[in-house]
């Protein structure tokens, strides 16, 4: 059995009389997991009390399998952490900056310095390696902040809000860093983002939250792949037959309004078996899209969903 | 990771020891200080005392130059009295080399939100703490006891081992006496560091802390008629404490074990001050 890598049990945090998080239950094994949620939602609240800056107030938590009331220093060894908002040494060099967090982390002197280089070549920085974080552009200083994250090697990355403020380009090569870590099977990613297609492209579990509640978890690959099971055909001629005949192999049909039906295919029925089916009945197809329920969707009906005890 | 293959990869090397690890921050926190021509400059105008008082014991126990300069049996008396004379210059020295770095160690880290980085690997807030502190306190080594305990060989070496066994108080004092010293400051430059994010403004705290404190202590007891307002004056605490070690006497009517406790308070205050304020995050209720 794998270690999951977040384990939440009734984990509460309180700020003076303010519940920030209340409750919230579940497990997360994913190799990486979006955390998403509207503005105050508690999504950086949950990080940094994962990471044991903020005390708990009730329940307790378990990343990789590290209880964060009891071993917090052994699970700030093996993460890596990318802060939301600007935190850099302004006036020393991105290499030394990163060789100083390195060996923060417990690496050698040499061996951090190779560290050192060898992340800001792999985050794109490395011309710029000697220059001071002082100069350093908005994106750059993004993926310096992600090179001090994984210099020391972690197993767990948690990266808060790593697009902030980035160009279209930068974004994306921020995202396909994310995405090559990830497949790199390594290391678990766990991304908190309120920018839903940045968790679309990264994530395989999402985890919403609201008011300091989990309202929903979303496995994402295993929606895409249900995904593909649910049709939408817009036909003309003999609809009504044509969705008996679908029903006759076994789909669920439905004719919604607009000459539109709806159909969840069976297991191994494939999208031509609908084409010999209108061509049989003389249906002329107009339009047949796969259902697409987008994360923006997920997301959406989450938000309108009453908060449910936090729970999974 | 080879920078070649510019792909991810995890880090199986060897790890040091959690102990050592405050001594990082020490050795990176030390690197920078020198890259002021100020600071290099008036380090080695806090080590001409040392230099002089040096030349005087030599002077003391050379008969040709004695006879030479018609000085008598010695040029000055060489006992407690001379070895406090010397540290007492020294704090003063201390006091504004403490007020020219201390403020630059803890206050940038707050102003660029860098706690956050620090706290989010194995590293506790008193390595933290630890490790800062340090820095001062090497620096501040160099200019009271290390110095002050060659001194102390040096003349003891002049004299023989008779006057170093009968004289050992002085070392212990001089060690004490600089310990104190080198506590006090470092972890009041820290605490006002850790408070007032702006470098030139912390700096002009500290040196604030220790005029105003005395002024305020003597204004105190003027109108008194007391001797507690020495309580609000760090260097006045410091010297009545130093007094004591060096067994000369009361320095003013306030006792050396309330001056001792008030010092432990002052640095206790700080301590707390930092615990405050050295969070990864500061959390608004």
């Amino acid at each position: 059995m794998t270690t999951p890598v977040i384990q939440l049990d009734h984990l509460g945090v309180r700020f003076g009389k303010r519940d920030i998080l209340t409750d919230l239950t579940g497990t997360l094994s994913g190799r990486s997991i979006g955390l998403l949620g509207p503005n105050g939602a508690g999504k950086s609240t949950l990080i940094n009390t994962l990471l044991g800056f903020y005390q708990v107030s009730s329940g307790t938590a378990q990343v990789l399998g590290l209880d964060i009331r009891t071993q917090i220093q052994q699970i700030r060894a093996i993460v890596g952490y990318m802060p939301e908002n600007d935190a850099f040494i302004y006036n020393m060099t991105a290499v030394a900056f990163i060789r100083l967090m390195a060996e923060l982390s417990g690496l050698p002197t040499e061996a951090a310095l190779e560290r050192a280089h060898e992340a800001l070549f792999y985050v794109g920085l490395g011309e710029a390696r000697y220059r001071k974080l002082g100069t350093y552009s908005l994106g750059m200083k993004q993926m310096a902040k992600l090179a001090q994250a994984i210099v020391h090697g972690p197993k767990l990355l948690i990266l808060d809000e790593p697009t902030n403020g980035l160009d279209p380009a930068a974004r994306q090569r921020m995202i396909r860093l994310i995405q090559e870590m990830r497949d790199s099977k390594d290391l678990h990613v766990v991304l908190c983002s309120h920018l839903l297609r940045d968790v679309e492209e990264t994530c395989e579990e999402v985890l919403i939250l609201k008011q300091g509640q989990i309202v929903h978890y979303s496995n994402l690959e295993e929606e895409r792949r249900a995904n593909k099971k649910f049709v939408e055909i817009e036909a003309g001629g003999d609809q009504a037959g044509f969705a008996e005949a679908l029903q006759g192999m076994g789909c669920e049909c439905a004719v919604a309004a607009g000459n539109r039906i709806k159909a969840v295919l069976t297991d191994g029925m494939e999208i031509r078996d609908i084409y010999r089916v209108a061509a049989q009945r003389d249906v002329q197809l107009r339009r047949l899209n796969y259902r697409r329920d987008t994360l923006e969707d997920i997301f959406m009906k989450a938000m309108e969903t009453e908060t449910a005890n936090g729970r999974l | 990771m080879a920078v070649y293959k510019r792909s991810y990869k995890g880090y199986n090397g060897a790890y040091t020891p959690e102990w050592s690890r405050f001594r990082v921050l020490t050795r990176y926190g030390s690197r920078g200080l020198f890259k002021s021509k100020f600071l290099t400059g008036f380090f080695a105008v806090c080590l001409f005392p040392f230099l002089i008082t040096a030349a005087l014991i030599y002077l003391n126990h050379n008969a040709t130059i004695l006879a030479m300069f018609k000085f008598g049996k010695n040029v000055v008396n060489i006992d407690s009295s001379f070895f406090s004379q010397y540290l007492q210059t020294q704090v003063g020295f201390a006091f504004i080399l403490t007020a020219f770095v201390g403020p630059g160690l803890i206050s940038p880290d707050l102003a660029n939100n860098a706690l956050v980085l620090y706290f989010c690997r194995p590293f506790t807030r008193t390595e933290y703490v630890t490790g800062k502190l340090l820095v001062l306190a090497t620096l501040l080594s160099y200019i009271t006891w290390i110095p002050g305990l060659v001194l102390f060989t040096i003349e003891g070496s002049l004299s023989g081992w008779h006057w170093m066994i009968a004289n050992f108080y002085i070392a212990v004092a001089i060690i004490l006496s600089s310990l104190m010293l080198i506590l006090v400051l470092s972890l009041l430059a820290l605490a006002l560091s850790a408070w007032v994010k702006w470098k030139p403004v912390a700096g002009a705290l500290v040196l604030g802390v220790m005029f105003f404190g005395t002024g305020f202590g003597a204004a105190v007891n003027g109108i008194m008629r007391t001797s507690e307002g020495y309580l609000f004056s760090i260097p006045t605490l410091l010297t009545i404490v130093m007094h004591s070690l060096f067994r000369l006497g009361r320095f003013t009517d306030l006792p050396p074990a309330e001056a001792c406790i008030a010092l432990l308070i002052i640095s206790a205050g700080c301590l707390f001050l930092l615990g405050r304020k050295i969070r990864a995050y500061e959390v608004v209720r």
